[in-house]
């Protein structure tokens, strides 16, 4: 954590483009970021770009004071403490269950065999769904294209993200269940909440005060 | 060959050890000298007497059968045991009572989370003795003591953990309602607490009183701007507290070094007032924490008032290191 501001965690991929108009919009000079795609540390502007998943970790141990990150990443790390200060509106995207589209998989594993099997890259956010709606599931942990597990047998349902749901329908899947909607979210250091607070608020009140 | 140790604890050899003992002396001797006398207790203890000081023994994760069949745990934090210690050995004892110590505790950990199963702990207690003079005593001591091991830029985090609680009190929020809003703060999630508390359906004023109030942080201004009509009625007790602790901390020339957090929350249950942490610039985590717990020791029979911080070696052995950096 360095003394004089603040540095930034931000997420490359879908909300790269987004949270660097609203660092733009907050006068940080983000041209160098958007200009170097191979850089990951911007110290002139206070930036360092990660994985969407790795912003809470760099944010708790106090490598980056705040962050930005989906609510999806924030869900299936709950241990991580850190401050969930603002909900920032973009990046919008429902956490679904999915399944073949045309026969009830997830159904009928469900009557005939007791459980379903999912898969999914958000093992801690499908388990704790299924253990909500009272249903046994076996979590099937995949770090690719979740679409290709029930297409193939592996599974019978997804659990995933999804923001228009084409790359869905594209692979034969539907929509079974909204399981949370989730935009990105402003995160801070615990310890920085305090030492560096009047930074913080100032930023906090710039981004509310340009959204009203 | 691989002979691994279990993850989140650590061999230590003598170049790190070295500078471990003249941590913990220098946080010692600082204790010592204000007149905290050192005690020692068992890194083991019955489970039902960590459970008789918090519902979730304190969050401990090493439980064993003795001989006999009794369920032990190891300690997970040094304040229950202490709190034993008092009722029984102590029972008729006048106070206040000054007890500080260095020891291990343990607390199951995430895997690849980084944190440590095994942690030392250094920490005092004062007991049998109320009000802001107390409290202003342990955070100055705690600020000095850091001042020996060579720390420059820390900063106690000052909150009281029963104030939220009271706010809903005092707002007529339905129990079932609490829990969600409690569970929000303690997991620093204030969009979602936002959220729950526009759905309570509150008047304008009080729905701002609470979405702005675990906000609140910075100097004695803070108590000021709780302190609205709405907030002083509710909060009389919890705002006067803290007022009357910045001013036993200002006259021990501490003031500037306290940030007051109206939203701070400690995980464990059994404080009843104020609260605390402590920081420094170079740690992503607090050094340490504490807080006035005056139900505690009760619970073992032998109700006192007090209160106590506990700073954890190894961490503080970071910010040190960072700061002999700096200069």
């Amino acid at each position: 954590m360095r003394e004089a501001r603040l540095t930034v965690a931000v997420p490359r991929g879908a909300l790269f483009g987004d949270t660097l108009d609203l660092l733009d919009r907050l006068g940080v000079d983000t041209s160098e970021v958007r200009s170097n795609d191979r850089k990951l540390l911007f110290e002139d502007a206070g930036i360092v770009t990660m994985r969407p998943s790795d912003v809470p970790t760099y944010v708790e141990h106090g490598a980056a004071d705040i962050g930005i990150t989906g609510k999806d990443v924030l869900l299936e790390a709950p241990e991580r403490d850190v401050y969930e200060l603002l909900d920032l509106g973009y990046g919008r995207c429902e956490m679904v269950v999915a399944a073949r589209s045309g026969d009830d998989a997830l159904g009928e594993a469900q009557r005939r065999l007791g459980r379903v099997r999912v898969g999914t890259k958000y093992p801690r956010i499908a388990e704790r769904h299924f253990a909500e709606t009272g249903r046994q599931a076996e979590i099937v942990a995949v770090k690719g294209s979740v679409e290709l597990a029930p297409l193939t047998g592996l599974v019978d349902g997804i659990v995933d993200l999804t923001a228009t749901g084409r790359t869905l329908s594209e692979n034969g899947l539907e929509v079974v269940e909204e399981i949370v909607t989730c935009t990105a979210r402003l995160i801070a250091n615990p310890v920085a909440h305090k030492l560096k607070a009047d930074r913080i608020d100032a930023l906090v009140e710039r981004i509310r005060g340009g959204r009203g | 060959m691989i002979h691994p140790i279990p993850a989140g604890t650590r061999d230590v050899l003598p170049d790190e050890m070295r500078e471990l003992r003249t941590i913990t002396a220098a946080l010692g001797g600082a204790f010592e000298r204000a007149g905290y006398g050192e005690v020692l207790t068992p890194a083991l203890e019955y489970e039902e007497v960590l459970r008789t000081g918090d519902a979730s023994a304190a969050g401990a994760g090493y439980r064993m059968f003795d001989e006999q069949g009794q369920v032990l745990a190891l300690r997970s934090d040094m304040t229950i045991p202490i709190a034993r210690l008092v009722a029984t050995r102590f029972r008729g004892v006048e106070g206040p009572l000054r007890l500080s110590y260095s020891g291990h505790a343990y607390r199951a950990v995430a895997h690849g989370s980084g944190q440590q199963r095994e942690f030392l702990q250094n920490g005092l207690e004062l007991i049998g003795a109320e009000g802001a003079e107390a409290e202003a005593e342990v955070i100055a001591l705690t600020l000095t003591a850091l001042d020996e091991v060579g720390l420059a830029r820390h900063r106690v985090g000052l909150g009281d953990g029963a104030l939220y609680r009271t706010l809903l009190d005092g707002l007529d929020v339905p129990e079932e309602r609490r829990g969600p809003l409690l569970d929000c703060l303690s997991q620093r999630d204030l969009v979602t607490l936002g959220r729950h508390v526009e759905q309570l359906g509150l008047e304008p004023g009080a729905r701002d009183l609470l979405v702005r109030v675990p906000e609140l942080r910075g100097g004695a201004e803070v108590l000021e701007s709780a302190d609205g009509p709405l907030g002083s009625s509710l909060a009389r007790e919890a705002l006067d507290g803290l007022r009357a602790l910045i001013q036993a901390l200002s006259e021990r020339g501490m003031a500037d070094r306290v940030i007051l957090d109206l939203g701070l929350v400690l995980e464990l249950s059994y404080y009843t007032g104020a609260v605390y942490e402590v920081y420094d610039p170079a740690v992503g985590f607090a050094l340490g924490g504490g807080g006035r717990y005056d139900d505690l020791i009760g619970r073992f029979g032998d109700p006192r008032p007090a209160c106590g911080v506990a700073l954890d070696v190894q961490r503080v052995h970071i910010a040190q290191a960072a700061e002999e950096r700096l200069q």
